[in-house]
């Protein structure tokens, strides 16, 4: 079996069977990819806050999990291979259709009978790319997650060497379209899974949500092997058209050595709306952009946020709430515990065009830390450019607090239960915004795992 | 048997400054006891020094209640061992819901064994919710208080009674009450009143604590005590509150070489 490397030669190989339109994608974002340094994370302004890369030690590490990436294993559809139910677990009847992804590699797909009959369309991207060639022409990384994407969003995105890398080797993801007017009552449900040591995950995140369309996906990202080092590099791009109404769940739960990369972006059009949940529990180094772009007017977004890091694991997300059209609604919540000598770093923009007058804006990040060494730095940010705007941003961070402990202490409760109360109580405003009480179950699940 | 929580020559200090200097006091489960000082006195202090409040030091003397040393406990085993506190200001806990946190404080004090069968180690959920529900007809406290976060954005009056509903529910042997009457008015002082009366029985000892004394309408102490100076300075009966209505604290001050 021939071994893949990051050469071009290995990504003209991989990229032979496609369309000439995806290979010449693939080799443009190779060239961006090459001429962009490895960032710096003390000349890099973007990359200042997301410590201990040890770039060029990490590098080497990078290069050798991409050699995982056999040519064979490059256009990957194992069709309703074999599913361990003990890592997918999902009630049928509350499930439109399942994607299952090990290591790159799609395992399971099934689309229920009500997909086919409404023309929805869901399958893993290698798949989508034989089948649905037109719609990734037209939106994969052409009008989110771009490589040009920093010249549409202010400062917060430098050219990303990162997405380069995605755009150049992407490896398995999924697309689902929505045909207009279509609204799939229950979820859809992807599960992406890392399970041998030394993967990379390149997995690609389409929606597209046509006017009037209504859809859920939740999205769970983990790692079978608590031990299996691992690298995810990827990319989430959402479409919401005119008055769809979108909700996407990403739960992460890579394990403790995996270090992660991802570039997200949402486009919401006129008066769309979004709720974008994400859930961070896992990698040892995370670094996150999330970005929504309200392009239509009367657009809504909600975006929350809910993270619990622990031992050395490090969280830097980047967030962006770009309004370019009026009367668009923006609300981001994000709400990170920290435990052990985790770290995290969360730097929020929120812009407002000159061409996006009675926009409403709010942004909140607040952290909870629960060990003397955690630490978590919160930059929330504005940039106003139009008239009639209503915005609030803030950000707290603080220990836990003696006297809520004490209170409840007092009450008969250990300092562990006390602790837990808190915790939930503080992602208790995140959680009661989140729509699916199948979702919140999980979520809270994970949290408690985290206190145990 | 009644036990009794008795106080030896206690000494507190808050951040290095000496608070309470030398207290005695004894209270019985099913004896009523005033403890009545003017404002910074140390009866808060004297309260969460008893419940162990990490902040409160206790530099010496002797806190023991059914034989057991209660300075070496952890503020829960204190609770488990009978204690309760209703605190002067409660702490809001946001996100938390006061029915939550109140099954696992009940379940926590009254111990797996009497929980039953339940793998959690909780009290079963509707008998928790029936006995809830009772507690708060029987206090005459409204149904969505269970829902709402612990003290969150509640009144004055609204703290206290939430309280009141926690010490019913855990059913404590020494109950304190840090001015359960302060910050309330008239009616509600009566509200709280009456609720606590309820309560008491011969299982439950109560250590009052005010400096006002409204609240000793509703519920009348058998022993009444004097807190100047971080000592007990006076103990009477029912006549040390008249006392101290016509008189105010100078007189006792001046009789005890206490400077104001
Ligand atoms: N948490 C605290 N931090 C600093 N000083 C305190 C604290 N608690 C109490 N004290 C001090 O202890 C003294 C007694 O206060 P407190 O016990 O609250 O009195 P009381 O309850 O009788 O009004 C006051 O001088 C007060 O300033
Ligand atoms: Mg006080």
């Amino acid at each position: 079996m021939q071994k893949g490397d990051f050469s071009k030669e290995f990504l003209q190989k991989i990229a032979a069977a496609e369309p000439q339109w995806m290979r010449e994608k693939r080799l443009e974002a190779y060239e961006f990819y090459e001429s962009l340094p490895m960032p710096h994370t003390t000349q890099d302004d973007v990359w200042r806050r997301t410590v201990d890369m040890r770039t060029q030690d990490y590098w080497r590490r990078t290069r050798r999990y991409l050699r995982s990436f056999a040519v064979e294993k490059y256009h990957p559809s194992v069709p309703n291979g074999a599913v361990s139910s003990k890592d997918v677990d999902y009630d049928e009847a509350e499930t439109a259709g399942v994607l299952v992804q090990v290591d790159g590699q799609c395992h399971h797909t099934s689309d229920s009978e009500i997909l086919k009959e409404k023309g929805v369309y869901f399958a893993d991207l290698h798949t989508a790319l034989q089948e649905q060639p037109e719609l990734l022409r037209t939106y994969f990384m052409n009008r989110a997650v771009t490589l040009e994407t920093a010249l549409k969003s202010g400062n917060i995105a430098q050219h990303n060497k990162f997405d380069a890398l995605h755009g150049a080797f992407w490896r398995g993801g999924y697309l689902l379209h929505v045909p207009k007017g279509v609204t799939v009552e229950v979820p859809l449900r992807v599960y992406i899974r890392m399970s041998e040591a030394e993967q990379a995950d390149l997995s690609h995140t389409l929606i597209i949500a046509e006017e009037g369309s209504q859809v859920v996906v939740l999205e769970d990202n983990l790692s079978t092997t608590p031990d299996a080092s691992g690298f995810h590099s990827g990319a989430v791009e959402i479409f919401a058209g005119q008055n769809a109404n979108v909700t996407y769940v990403q739960v992460q739960r890579w394990n403790r050595h995996v270090w992660n990369f991802a570039s997200h972006r949402a486009m919401v059009d006129r008066d769309a709306q979004l709720c974008w949940v994400t859930a961070t529990f896992g990698g040892r180094l995370n670094k996150i952009n999330q970005a929504v772009v309200l392009e239509g007017a009367g657009g809504n977004a909600k975006m929350l946020g809910l993270a619990f890091t622990d031992a050395r694991q490090h969280l830097d997300i980047s967030t962006a709430q770009e309004h370019v059209s009026p009367h668009t609604f923006s609300d981001l919540l994000y709400r990170t515990v920290l435990k052990d000598r985790a770290q995290s770093a969360w730097g929020g923009n929120i812009y407002v065009y000159p061409s996006a007058n009675h926009t409403d804006a709010y942004q909140k990040n607040d952290n909870l830390l629960l060990s003397e060494r955690a630490h978590a730095d919160t930059l929330p940010g504005l940039e106003i450019q139009a008239h009639e705007v209503r915005c609030t941003h803030g950000a707290t961070a603080g220990k836990i607090d003696a006297e809520q402990v004490f209170y409840l202490m007092s009450r008969g409760v250990s300092y562990a239960q006390a602790e837990k109360l808190i915790v939930d109580g503080f992602f208790e405003p995140v959680m009661e915004r989140i729509p699916l009480e199948s979702v919140r179950e999980e979520l809270r699940t994970s949290v408690t795992r985290k206190l145990e | 048997m009644a036990n009794e929580l008795t106080i030896k020559d206690l000494h507190i200090s808050v951040q290095g400054n000496p608070i309470i200097k030398g207290l005695n006091l004894s209270v019985q489960q099913g004896e009523i006891h005033a403890l009545m000082g003017p404002n910074g006195s140390g009866k808060s202090t004297l309260a969460k020094g008893l419940m162990g409040h990490p902040l409160y030091e206790v530099d010496s003397g002797e806190v023991i209640f059914d034989g057991v040393d209660v300075l070496e406990l952890e503020p829960n085993e204190r609770a488990k061992l009978g204690l309760f506190l209703a605190f002067q200001y409660p702490t809001a806990i946001p996100g938390v819901s006061l029915a939550n946190f109140l099954r696992l404080a009940v379940s926590a004090v009254r111990g797996k064994e009497a929980n039953g069968s339940e793998k959690d180690g909780l009290i079963p959920m509707r008998e928790f919710r029936r006995e809830l529900r009772e507690k708060m007809q029987q206090l005459g406290v409204d149904d969505s208080f269970a829902r709402r976060y612990l003290n969150d954005g509640f009144s004055g009056g609204e703290l206290k009674r939430a309280e009141i509903l926690q010490l019913a529910m855990l059913e404590p042997k020494i109950a304190i009450l840090d001015e359960t009457d302060s910050g309330l008015d008239i009616d509600a002082v009566r509200i709280v009143g009456e609720s606590v009366s309820q309560l008491i029985g011969p299982d439950l000892g109560v250590l009052i604590i005010t400096h006002y004394p409204r609240l000793l309408d509703y519920i009348r102490p058998q022993f009444v005590h004097i807190l100047l100076d971080g000592r007990v300075v006076e103990s009477g009966g029912w006549e040390l509150t008249q006392v101290l209505e016509a008189e105010g604290y100078d007189p006792i001050r001046e009789k005890h070489g206490i400077d104001e």
